[in-house]
């Protein structure tokens, strides 16, 4: 999976500036994606293309368990969020609703990474390859349950009965 | 096993479960409100697409529904969505559905606990991340998302990996100027806004035998700003008493075991607790009152599920009897049944004397969807739960957490004031 990266380089993006409370009402997933990370960075909507991903530091996603959060990202073509760490609603969110990949990565890829960097994230072999700069990281590997809704294609798609 | 591992051991139908295992426990109460509500409504929509079935709900008996949120409708599309949430309860036969306007209705978390919506042991799940507060009564409370809450609706279980647990142990009686806020924030502070993350955080220790139920309430409302899974207290006569003055009967209190096992214990002295805010932009950000910055406020709110029960609105008529309010100040009861016991002892005299402005309940102003919500520049202390970026409003507005305590008396002075310092 490759793409290009737009950089946070800050801790606790959290749910409130991923979409701010007012949107909660609207449950249209393409206009929830025009107010995508408005709190933070008003220029999102204009400058994210299909297949982006985001990065940024630790604890992405904390507060709220709004499920708007990984969908404006996600309909906004967000394909990944690499972190340090996640909070645990959007990690969980993100994957059972089949939004988005979150990424858990480590301090050499966080500081590898620039703005604008082009990725390719290999879950098979746990490896991001950063194509602008001839780098490699190590992402953490999912844990067995995730990698398994992951594949499935989201929890529904899932059927623990057949493990 | 600690009392989140024998929840979860029995939700799953095993004998024992520990730290880390995955199990797909069995529901016993599911929450959603007016935002979770027509989110889950969207999930069913795209599954019937998919051609899952979504025509029965597994019981739905053990789901209820609140309206808080986005009460009083401000505009269409709120309103619109109160019409989709009653059209699903009576589609799919959820009678309870506390409704705006018709008797007892409250911010969510508040609703769970006055009405005993939640008992001991439970495994409940609600479409709201302070679920949490909920374990306070001793139940395993967790806060999830809409496509999980249409997992459990349809299929009464969901999955969890069991978190290991932190406990924190309170010695001693709280002060009467230091109230359950200060604490929660203090021990935010100490931990950081990630410090419980996937972690049950347990309270326990005698100055949590102490305090009321409705205190312990504020504590685990507050394990969500850690980023834990859960919150909890393990159930006593004092949680049995609340739940039966509210009708309900037949408890099944889960304790853990004696030799239960905790990954951290951490311990606090009661009498060394101070009164205690969150400076912006984040619950963690804590210092005490009287080494707050000297700003001046624009507003103080005293609501939400975490800062608007019936005790939190006593603690604010201590303070505002006789006095009056410098700053804008609202104080918004979390239910209607809290609103109605201030009526009748009086409280809501005491608080339009000193000049508040007394709302119905909601989460509007809390999470800067309506009803007061604050300009560029402004700056108020609130005893809600959250003080990010633009939480209450406008991105450029600032939020300081506090007690009601706290609250009140920075309302009559204008300042952040501790409660012991007001003439």
């Amino acid at each position: 999976m490759k793409g290009n990266v737009i950089k946070y380089d800050r801790d606790n993006i959290d749910t409130d500036v991923i979409i701010p409370g007012q949107y909660l009402k609207i449950h249209d997933y393409a206009e929830l994606a025009t107010h995508a990370m408005e709190g933070l960075d008003p220029d999102f909507h204009s400058k994210v293309k299909e297949g982006d991903f985001i990065l940024s530091g630790k604890n992405f996603g904390s507060g709220s368990s709004r499920e708007h959060a990984p969908i404006a990202l996600s309909h906004s073509g967000i394909k990944a969020v690499l972190a340090l760490s996640f909070a645990r609603i959007f990690y969980r969110n993100s994957v059972d609703g089949a939004f988005l990949l979150p990424i858990e990565i480590g301090q050499d890829a966080y500081d590898g990474i620039s703005e604008g960097d082009e990725i390719n994230i290999d879950v098979s072999s746990n490896e991001i390859q950063n194509i602008t700069k001839n780098q490699t990281y190590k992402m953490k590997p999912f844990s067995e349950i995730i990698g398994k809704i992951i594949a499935a294609g989201g929890l529904f798609k899932y059927k623990p009965d057949q493990d | 096993m600690n009392i989140v591992e024998k929840i979860l051991a029995r939700g799953a139908g095993k004998t024992s479960v520990s730290p880390d295992d995955v199990v797909f426990a069995k529901v016993d109460k599911v929450m959603m409100h007016d935002v979770s509500g027509p989110g889950v409504i969207k999930v069913f929509d795209k599954l019937k697409k998919q051609g899952i079935s979504v025509d029965k709900l597994w019981d739905s008996s053990k789901v209820w529904v609140a309206e808080d949120h986005f009460v009083p409708s401000a505009e269409k599309v709120s309103a619109e969505n109160i019409v989709k949430l009653s059209n699903f309860t009576k589609n799919y036969g959820i009678e309870k559905h506390f409704k705006y306007g018709m008797g007892q209705y409250g911010i969510c978390h508040t609703i769970s606990h006055e009405e005993a919506m939640v008992m001991p042991g439970d495994v409940y799940v609600g479409g709201d991340s302070h679920t949490n507060t909920t374990g306070a009564l001793g139940a395993f409370a967790c806060g999830l998302g809409h496509t999980d809450i249409a997992y459990v609706l349809l299929n009464g279980q969901i999955w969890f990996k069991v978190p290991e647990t932190y406990y924190f142990k309170l010695n001693g009686k709280l002060p009467d100027h230091v109230m359950a806020k200060d604490v929660i924030l203090k021990i935010i502070g100490e931990i950081g806004n990630d410090g419980g993350a996937y972690r049950t955080m347990q309270f326990g220790g005698s100055g949590i035998d102490e305090m009321s139920v409705e205190s312990r309430l504020t504590l685990c409302n507050m394990t969500t700003e850690a980023g834990a899974k859960n919150g909890i207290v393990e159930p006593d006569q004092k949680v049995v008493d609340y739940l039966s003055q509210r009708g309900a009967t037949n408890f099944n209190l889960i304790k853990g075991d004696e030799d239960a096992e905790y990954a951290k214990v951490f311990e606090f002295e009661s009498s060394e607790m101070e009164p205690t805010i969150a400076k912006p932009f984040s619950p963690d950000n804590t210092c005490i009152v009287r080494e707050a910055p000297s700003v001046e406020l624009d507003k103080s709110y005293i609501g939400s599920c975490t800062g608007a029960k019936y005790e939190d609105l006593e603690a604010a008529a201590r303070i505002l009897k006789g006095r009056k309010v410098k700053i804008r100040t609202e104080i918004l009861p979390a239910a209607i049944s809290i609103y109605q016991r201030a009526m009748e002892n009086g409280l809501l005299k005491i608080f339009l004397d000193a000049g508040v402005t007394v709302g119905p309940p909601t989460c509007g102003a809390c999470c800067g969807a309506h009803m007061g919500v604050l300009a560029k520049d402004e700056i108020c202390i609130s005893t809600t739960n959250r003080n990010f970026p633009g939480r209450m409003g406008h991105v450029e507005s600032q939020t300081y957490l506090a007690s009601p305590l706290v609250a009140a008396a920075s309302a009559v002075t204008g300042k952040i004031t501790d409660p012991r310092d007001l003439k």
